[in-house]
């Protein structure tokens, strides 16, 4: 066990953040820090002009294999450049689905055609993803989804059609992948599809949610026949089920390094916030920041444990079981302390009519993490369950 | 960077496993908590034989094995699940630790062979409840020539009733906090040393005051910088933090593997109680803050490694420290709590184990500073200096 990197890790971390010391300037000022979680439907112009910067510089997809265009960066590198990119204030990545999501499901699941008709275009900044799982009817019960998908021998395409809910950054993208019933008589996990669908089409409706921000990052999506190709079907009919979880499977390595630079700038303002108000020497809101930070640092050496025991077997370690109640607890504590460091200021917005400043945005949207991604009430169903072998709840 | 243990820390940690599991019962436990010494002398003798724990992380110059932090740490974490009554973490984990970061070349070939030959030892630095910060120190020296006169009460010493050799600290008489401390070792037995157990709540862990009379000591009794010792005995103190910290990770594991075997064999209305949404989600928290925990351990564990090779200073030791022991301590105390609770009336008996647990989660809490002395220290480093951490 060691911490330590070899002298060509930390040569490739010069390499990287020298890149964004160069790079990460002028038109780019704007974006640095922004992007994160209640924060990623802004600045998405500069943010897609971002990726595509990235791109040129080689730096996108840098742990996809080289012949899919990435670098094959190994774990200790994915590492180094997620901490490079926070210390640089990184904006939040547009193209983050695609690449952490969509990317490893088609490398892993995908047919040839699909690799090379959709890696490339990740890979360049040029095409960005959303994702369709949950439904009105199928939140925690993931597998209860409603949507259906028929194919036509016709025109030898799918149509769809159902309802999709919470959708982040839908209107900004230009694809989805779409969970679907392909075979109509089926309940729960069987009989499922995995769909690439575009969302320019005249069948798909895409209506924003307006959270308690004010601002619309979820959407709602309608799909009315939409349409895709026979070829935009992941896997079999009734593969779907097996894509969707290995897709979440991808979500729980590398990309929570990520999520992490934005916590640290979130904490890194509210320290400076404290010192400047004189709320730090408040002795409990001294013994609160320094929680938090226990808790950041604390969710890092957990991710460390995870990607260094990555591949030992394939199953979902106990470590990266908790992960998910772990982050969103923290991070929702983290958005009352903001509030609580800024004091009666808190309630001053920006500007009218609902101009909320950053951290006021986190606060509220704060509310969020422990709902998506599965709520924490069913992470600890899960962690009791599979992590420590408890009875199953009763399904109905 | 591989932020997990290798095949031979594994190994380490499974042999300690194995031979605490038939040790460390828990009968054997209760047997040595009523006896003042605290610990099975013979255990012991098997420990230093057989094992050779004590020279873990003693360099083989002094005659250890020369292994790290990480093994200690794995070490310690059985330790703690099996609530291993032994002078060890007296003896390594602050005398042994305060020989080899503060003590001259002479004091080490003296002192290291004999702590890993099985001589016991220990450290003795606060007086007054609650301060582990330099003003704990209260006990005073007052040099006449190349002599030094202790006077004053030390508390809270672990072992301090039955250790062989003693590291005192002490501070120049007019000094008061960073300034003017110093490290001393001495045999236990020097004339002007009274010691007495101090009867504790925890009794699977032994504590004592030294009461210190007029004690002369020569020159080379004196470790480190005389008067200018604080910032070594800080890092002796931060080391011992992440070993407390491992065996809390340890009981904290134990908590929830106890109260697990407990809860699945209990049937109430019909059906295990361990099938209530209530009790697994409960469990389910005991999880989370044993893996979280874990993560602090192991990683201050690797710090300490650095520390001893030089590639981390004073300041990494302090964070990973109070990161590791804050967070343990909380969440060991949690899961003793939860434990009792999910244990239902007999959580409350001292038949079952978990109360033992409970008592042994607040010892090691206030032991080298609570958690909120943590979150206080980490605190000033993010909002009073201009340290980055």
């Amino acid at each position: 066990m060691k911490l330590d990197f070899s002298p060509k890790d930390e040569l490739f971390r010069q390499e990287i953040a020298n890149w964004l010391a160069s790079n990460l300037c002028g038109e780019f000022d704007i974006i640095r820090g922004r992007g994160g979680p209640g924060d990623q439907h802004m600045f998405i112009d500069e943010r897609k002009a971002w990726e595509q910067k990235l791109y040129q510089g080689g730096w996108t997809c840098i742990g996809w294999p080289p012949e899919h265009g990435g670098r094959g960066a190994s774990i200790e590198q994915q590492v180094i450049f997620n901490e490079e990119y926070a210390r640089a204030q990184g904006p939040g990545r547009a193209g983050h689905i695609g690449e952490t999501l969509v990317g490893p499901t088609l490398i892993v699941f995908g047919n040839q055609d699909q690799k090379d008709r959709y890696l490339p275009e990740i890979l360049r900044g040029e095409a960005f993803w959303c994702q369709g799982y949950s439904e009105p009817g199928a939140g925690s019960d993931l597998a209860n989804v409603k949507t259906g998908a028929k194919f036509d021998n016709a025109t030898q395409q799918w149509f769809i059609s159902g309802q999709k809910v919470w959708t982040s950054l839908a209107r900004e993208s230009d694809y989805c992948f779409v969970i679907a019933r392909t075979d109509a008589k089926s309940v729960g996990h069987h009989g499922l599809g995995f769909f690439l669908v575009p969302i320019d089409q005249t069948g798909v409706t895409v209506r924003p949610i307006e959270q308690l921000t004010g601002t619309s990052e979820f959407n709602e999506v309608f799909f009315d026949d939409a349409h895709c190709s026979a070829e935009d079907i992941v896997g079999e009919p009734g593969d779907g089920w097996k894509v969707a979880m290995g897709l979440l499977g991808f979500e729980r390595g590398i990309s929570t390094l990520g999520q992490q630079m934005l916590f640290q700038n979130e904490l890194d303002e509210i320290i400076t916030l404290a010192k400047s108000n004189g709320s730090a020497k408040n002795p409990q809101i001294r013994q609160r920041i320094a929680e938090a930070h226990i808790g950041l640092r604390i969710m890092r050496f957990n991710s460390m444990r995870v990607l260094s025991s990555e591949g030992a077997d394939g199953s979902l370690q106990k470590e990266s079981m908790i992960y998910k109640l772990y982050w969103s607890s923290w991070h929702r504590n983290l958005g009352k302390l903001a509030m609580d460091v800024m004091g009666a200021e808190s309630e001053v917005l920006e500007g009218g009519p609902y101009q909320l400043n950053r951290l006021q945005s986190m606060y509220l949207f704060s509310r969020a993490d422990t709902i998506y991604g599965g709520t924490n009430q069913i992470q600890r169903n899960l962690i009791a369950e599979r992590a420590l072998g408890m009875p199953r709840e009763p399904r109905g | 960077m591989d932020f997990k243990f290798t095949d031979e820390q594994i190994m380490i940690r499974d042999t300690a496993d194995a031979f605490l599991t038939e040790t460390c019962t828990s009968a054997a436990v209760r047997q040595v908590m009523d006896t003042e010494l605290g610990y099975d002398p013979q255990l012991w003798r098997r420990i230093c034989d057989e094992m050779y724990w004590q020279g873990i992380h003693i360099p083989e110059a002094y005659g250890g094995l020369g292994l790290g932090y990480v093994e200690l740490t794995a070490t310690l974490e059985q330790m703690g699940r099996y609530l291993c009554c032994s002078p060890f973490y007296a003896s390594v984990c602050l005398a042994a630790n305060a020989l080899l970061v503060a003590g001259t070349e002479l004091q080490k070939l003296t002192y290291l062979p004999q702590i890993t030959a099985g001589i016991t030892a220990t450290l003795a630095h606060t007086s007054e409840a609650g301060d582990w910060s330099s003003s704990g120190v209260k006990v005073t020296y007052q040099k006449q020539g190349d002599r030094y006169c202790l006077n004053g009460t030390y508390r809270f010493v672990p072992d301090g009733h039955s250790a062989d050799i003693l590291v005192l600290a002490a501070r120049d008489q007019d000094s008061h906090g960073l300034e003017g401390i110093s490290l001393f070792v001495v045999p236990a037995n020097t004339p002007g040393i009274s010691r007495e157990w101090l009867p504790t709540m925890d009794q699977t862990r032994r504590q004592a005051q030294l009461q210190i009379n007029n004690l002369i000591l020569h020159e080379g009794t004196v470790m480190g910088s005389a008067g200018e010792a604080w910032p070594q005995l800080e890092q002796i103190l931060d080391l011992g933090r992440i070993a407390v910290a491992a065996e809390q990770l340890g009981g904290s594991q134990q908590c929830l593997d106890s109260t697990l075997a407990y809860i699945s064999e209990r049937v109430q209305f019909g059906r295990s109680i361990a099938s209530y949404q209530s009790v697994k989600h409960k469990c389910a928290d005991m999880l989370v803050k044993v893996e979280a925990s874990r993560s602090a351990v192991y990683y201050a564990a690797c710090v300490g490694d650095q520390f001893f090779n030089q590639s981390a200073g004073a300041s990494g030791l302090a964070e990973a420290a109070s990161i590791a022991k804050a967070y343990s301590s909380d969440s060991f105390f949690h899961n003793a709590g939860v434990g009792i609770q999910l244990h239902g009336g007999v959580g409350i008996t001292a038949e079952y184990d978990i109360q033992l647990y409970f008592k042994r989660a607040k010892s090691t809490e206030t032991f080298l500073g609570a958690s909120d002395y943590h979150r206080e220290r980490l605190a000033t480093l993010l909002l009073d200096t201009q340290v980055t951490l």
